[in-house]
């Protein structure tokens, strides 16, 4: 089969002798709206001036299938991928299957760069990866359906709901009876531990395993921020947002039949893209606080470009990468689907400013977003999953949510023993 | 794939066992020349099934791990007992067999049904039959996705044909509430798989012969009768391995779960559990326990099936 392989790419090479030194390089960069596109764009126009071709690799939606999907591909050591995004919560996880890219990125390239985003690249001294796109969690609202009834935009998690209820009642009178309160991501996978986070950390119950690596999920102000939200479940939330991803909410709020969504920025120009029927009538802002001594917060999200060690040409796929992460770059991506940029510089930036107006404003929400407890390293997956299978099962009503921690702190003790990961 | 060449590797064995002097230089060509048929296949078996499964009971003995494959070391059965004692891995178990013995039931139910009613000779049968298939000939993941948006709570058609007819007074969240998307996933299996139970009961109705009835309806017998005392009796043989069939695939269930459901350990197969300790957590060596134990739970359920299934084979002769 190889030599197959090897030959047709030789009478390949052979007929199209001017192309010669041209290298494919293969990139998986996300699926979330229009992200595949936008990757696409920016990947032709450095292959056009490098002189080489890029391939997209199709992924799945869910990022903890894209991982496992990553995972088997780096295990076997393939080189069908050289470029790959890499999400914040992933690089204790991946760093062994990534090169160095110190020798490729000057210091002074990096340090225009989010040093936190950086820092959580390096792994025993090795930076894996380039940040690309950082994220932090917003709260979406319909700002002609609170005019028309008279609603502020709310400060704290109770408000919200209040609004919502309010805004439900009041269209379903008027005979809208689609409209549903509030839509997030209640799936049981890696969203719903970022939405719960948010939930937790926004009523002051920590951060599930502290940066010292003590399990602190097991307290009541966690647990008062789950049942909160357990509470809204088939009222203000409608039941199926339990098997929503970020595509599932968006199409309900994007369609017009919500009136809170919580979502991340790449929302925000989909929303307001011609063909949305809500364009025009959106408002974001940062997520309220869980209650009036609460605070706003957001869970730190963000993708990276790191370059797979089995990579066939790591140097040309490094250029990739520079150019992609690239200050030009992630303007464009900012301008044309809300991409945050890395560079802070950016976020000074006149143009970008005009088209996404929380940039500005929400500056601060994306510097202090709250981390997901990546010092669990290469058990981090199992303890978003063990965090969130305890809030999905209190969210479908499966027991109050202080026994569901208690269950959830059992399971982390065995995974770290003394917070040791 | 497997079934076709065991009769005939039994029928080459017994054929070098009964004719025990004469002739047995042409029998044991046969068996050269049987066996000489059989070894690219063979091959075959051994390098796509034989291989990743010796490797999958060797990496269930190691702690394994996808960071760091070449760091894995043998720990005996300390893989196999993290799995046993893991509550969530029982749940798993609990599932799939809950799963594999309502839907199988229910495909056979109306698989016969079906067939009885496809055996009957009317215009357009043909037809019929051929349309029955389409719901076995579309791939699973494509068909739980399309029937994930027939069940989506807020544009969902069922929902929609539901709060038409007055049955349901505000829309369900299907795939989301661990109760209903059992049965969503339930009710996707048996759409997709009846035909194939009804085509293999078809088969086996005409095989049946037309003199057996004219016979009790000569005694008397009722459709009905003729139908429990007759039809049921002769069918047995077929039914039982058109059963096994659909149980084996039944417990190795995925990708109907996997499209349909949220992923949480409520909603969760066997085979997805291994996926995520081996993809997920990258413990190769656990998942790898797991998928041993979801084999060996499928040879014991089989095993015991086949003996049971016997038992009641000689009574009934």
């Amino acid at each position: 089969m190889k030599k197959v392989l090897a030959g047709l790419v030789a009478v390949a090479a052979l007929s199209t002798p001017s192309v010669a030194l041209a290298e494919k390089i293969v990139i998986a960069c996300g699926a979330l709206g229009q992200e595949a596109d936008v990757c696409k764009q920016g990947a032709e126009a450095w292959a056009k001036k490098a002189g080489h071709t890029v391939e997209l690799m199709s992924v799945p939606t869910d990022a903890g299938q894209q991982l496992a999907q990553f995972q088997q591909l780096l295990a076997a050591g393939s080189s069908d991928i050289d470029v790959v995004r890499i999400d914040v919560v992933w690089p204790g996880i991946v760093a062994n299957h990534f090169i160095d890219l110190k020798p490729y990125f000057p210091e002074d390239v990096l340090k225009q760069h989010f040093q936190p985003i950086v820092q959580n690249n390096t792994v025993n001294g090795k930076l894996i990866a380039i940040p690309w796109f950082t994220d932090a969690g917003l709260l979406y609202y319909r700002k002609d359906l609170l005019e028309k009834h008279g609603q502020k935009p709310p400060t704290t998690w109770q408000e919200m709901a209040q609004v919502a209820q309010a805004v439900v009642d009041a269209e379903k009178k008027a005979g809208n009876t689609r409209l549903v309160g509030y839509v997030f991501q209640g799936k049981a996978y890696e969203g719903l531990t970022c939405n719960a986070l948010e939930w937790v950390d926004s009523f002051g119950g920590g951060t599930i395993v502290d940066s010292k690596g003590q399990i602190t999920i097991n307290n009541p102000k966690a647990a008062e921020a789950i049942d909160f939200f357990a509470g809204l479940i088939g009222n203000v939330a409608p039941k199926g947002v339990l098997s929503y991803e970020e595509e599932g909410a968006r199409g309900v709020f994007q369609k017009g039949d919500a009136v809170f969504m919580r979502n991340w920025p790449y929302a925000w120009s989909l929303a307001n893209a011609k063909d949305s029927p809500i364009a025009g009538k959106v408002g974001v802002m940062a997520l309220p606080k869980g209650g009036p001594d609460g605070k706003s917060t957001g869970t730190l999200g963000g993708w990276q470009l790191g370059v797979s060690k089995y990579s066939k040409n790591p140097a040309i796929a490094a250029e990739l990468v520079k150019y992609l992460t690239s200050a030009e770059e992630q303007k464009r991506r900012a301008l044309v689907a809300s991409f945050n940029p890395t560079i802070m510089s950016l976020y000074k930036d006149a143009e970008l400013l005009k088209a996404n107006p929380f940039l500005g404003e929400l500056y601060d929400t994306f510097v202090n977003a709250v981390p997901r407890p990546t010092i669990t390293g290469a058990k981090y997956n199992q303890v978003s999953t063990e965090f969130r299978n305890g809030v999905h099962a209190t969210l479908s009503g499966k027991g109050k949510a202080a026994d569901n921690l208690k269950k959830v702190e059992a399971k982390l003790k065995k995974l770290g023993k003394n917070g040791k990961w | 794939m497997t079934t076709p060449t065991t009769p005939v590797a039994a029928s080459a064995a017994t054929g070098v066992g009964t004719p025990k002097a004469g002739a047995s230089t042409q029998a044991r060509q046969r068996t050269r020349a049987a066996w000489l048929f059989l070894a690219p296949t063979l091959f075959a078996m051994a390098l796509v099934a034989g291989w990743p499964l010796a490797r999958t009971f060797w990496f269930s003995f190691t702690d394994a791990n996808l960071t760091d494959m070449a760091a894995s070391q043998f720990v005996g059965v300390e893989s196999l007992r993290a799995v046993l004692e893991d509550p969530d891995w029982w749940t798993t178990v609990w599932t799939t067999f809950r799963f594999a013995l309502v839907s199988v039931f229910l495909e056979t139910a109306l698989g016969l049904i079906i067939a009885l009613a496809l055996n009957a000779k009317f215009p357009g049968r043909a037809l019929l039959r051929a349309a029955v298939l389409v719901p076995w000939a579309i791939p699973t993941v494509v068909s739980a996705r399309m029937w994930g948006w027939m069940f989506n709570d807020l544009y969902g058609v069922i929902n929609a044909i539901l709060l038409y007819l007055g049955l349901i007074s505000e829309p369900l969240a299907w795939t989301a509430e661990p109760g209903l998307s059992f049965a969503a996933v339930v009710a996707v299996d048996v759409w997709k798989t009846t035909p194939f139970m009804a085509l293999l009961i078809l088969a086996a109705l005409q095989m049946l012969p037309e003199d057996i009835y004219e016979a009790a309806r000569i005694d008397g017998a009722g459709p009905l009768r003729s139908f429990f005392q007759v039809t049921l009796p002769l069918l047995k043989g077929p039914l039982m391995v058109a059963i096994i069939f659909r149980m084996l695939d039944a417990l190795r269930v995925f990708d109907v779960f996997f499209v349909l459901t949220g992923g949480s350990t409520e909603t969760m197969p066997m085979a997805g559990y291994a996926r995520q300790q081996m993809f997920e957590y990258q413990l190769i060596g656990v998942g790898s326990a797991s998928a041993s134990l979801l084999f060996a739970l499928i040879a014991a359920f089989t095993a015991l099936y086949m003996v049971v299934g016997r038992v009641k084979l000689d009574e009934g002769a």
